[in-house]
């Protein structure tokens, strides 16, 4: 055995210990902690398979995002007095049989013959892009991708419909309380031109080597949640028009090139010439509205009355 | 050939860094010692695994790109020590009896 499958075993084994540990937990903050090295060992699992694409965004969405989601939601729970986590039966065989089915598909799939990888492979050439994964997601398979982002937008329209009354048309999240001068604010100075240097840059990138939409969007996001919590940008407000338009920008942009396709062949479809500028074009809109929609979902609903 | 032993030698060293700075994140009674033993350790840890890494570098914007990672993992690093040191500081949370 070489080192490198030593690794990779030594490797599953964390990822399963540390999932164990986050599911079966007694503390939710512990959970919720390991959740996030699930994340990371995931994401190094990942580039391990090769798969760099998808690690930048299990590392980005799945560990990052999530990760501050889920630290938001325990949080409020806390402050809400819940008493410690029990396994509840009934969610816990839910998710077994779901996984469990899962592992059963995946040893299926496994024998089934070609791929789809040959396909993939062969018209790259039409694809507009040279990144194979942005290929797919953006040229081939890009129904799907059009609906991820709508379910991002449907999500934060859920999370915005908790806002109370008496919040509604003010800035959301709570009141950040960073010092105008003080670490976090400098930090804020100095990390914020980087993320946004690095979120463009993937976006960017995305077409010919691992980077895209999501993934420079979280960056983004990232970035854009600093600045306001370092007290340095104040977020619109949930009435504002100009936000409202950079929340549905991707989407729309998305939509209406599809449309385009439409009368061109078929709906998604892009013509070849056309598809570099199609793709470039739909990644910076979707970026757009992928990095407002997260930083959203993390700052949640507006909780400040005046 | 040489390089490769380099690289060992300089990440075996960052990885005792790390081990360093988790011993002392487990075995430290509060908030604050912890945060020591884990920031400084692991930052020093950090930097001699990417001094071994860069010594394997083809080029020398994959070794400034290597750069970048440590210093903005150390200011990253420094801030949040900091403002966890702060927000732990009236309340020593973690503390004797705390149950960490």
């Amino acid at each position: 055995m070489n080192i490198g499958a030593v690794f990779d075993l030594l490797l599953c084994l964390l990822i399963l210990v540390v999932a164990v540990g986050a599911v079966g937990g007694r503390l939710l903050f512990t959970n919720v902690s390991l959740f996030v090295v699930f994340g990371l060992l995931l994401a190094l699992g990942w580039v391990r398979l090769d798969a760099v694409d998808v690690a930048l965004a299990e590392a980005a969405i799945g560990a990052g995002l999530t990760g501050v989601l889920l630290l938001g939601a325990v949080a409020r729970l806390e402050n809400t007095g819940s008493g410690p986590v029990r396994l509840s039966p009934i969610p816990a065989l839910l998710c077994l049989t779901i996984a469990v089915g899962i592992g059963g598909a995946f040893l299926r799939v496994n024998d089934a013959g070609p791929r789809l990888e040959p396909m993939v492979r062969a018209n790259l050439g039409e694809a507009g892009v040279d990144n194979p994964v942005t290929a797919v997601l953006l040229n081939f398979r890009s129904y799907d991708t059009l609906l991820e982002a709508v379910v991002l937008l449907i999500a934060l329209v859920g999370v915005w419909s908790l806002t109370r009354d008496a919040c509604w048309r003010q800035t959301p999240g709570i009141r950040q309380h960073a010092r105008p001068d003080g670490i976090l604010a400098n930090f804020g100075r100095l990390l914020a031109p980087f993320g946004l240097i690095v979120g463009i840059y993937l976006v960017w990138a995305g077409s010919e080597a691992p980077g895209g939409a999501f993934q420079g969007g979280t960056v983004l996001a990232a970035a854009w949640l600093l600045a306001v919590m370092a007290g340095l940008a104040m977020p619109p407000t949930t009435a504002d028009t100009r936000l409202r338009w950079v929340l549905v920008a991707g989407p729309l942009l998305f939509l209406l090139a599809g449309i385009y396709g439409m009368t061109q062949g078929a709906f998604l479809g892009w013509p070849p010439g056309m598809a570099a500028t199609l793709i470039l074009a739909i990644e910076f809109g979707l970026a757009l509205s992928i990095a407002a929609t997260l930083a959203l979902l993390v700052l949640g609903a507006p909780r400040r009355v005046s | 050939m040489m390089a490769a032993y380099a690289s060992a030698v300089l990440i075996a060293l960052g990885l005792i860094f790390f081990l360093a700075g988790t011993l002392g994140l487990l075995r430290f009674p509060d908030a604050h010692s912890r945060l020591h033993a884990l920031t400084k350790a692991d930052n020093l840890g950090l930097g001699f695994i990417v001094a071994g890494a860069a010594v394997q570098a083809g080029d020398v914007w994959t070794v400034l790109k290597l750069l970048l990672i440590w210093i903005l993992a150390l200011i990253a690093s420094t801030t949040v020590a900091q403002l966890i040191a702060r927000s732990a500081a009236p309340r020593n949370i973690g503390g004797e009896g705390g149950g960490g």
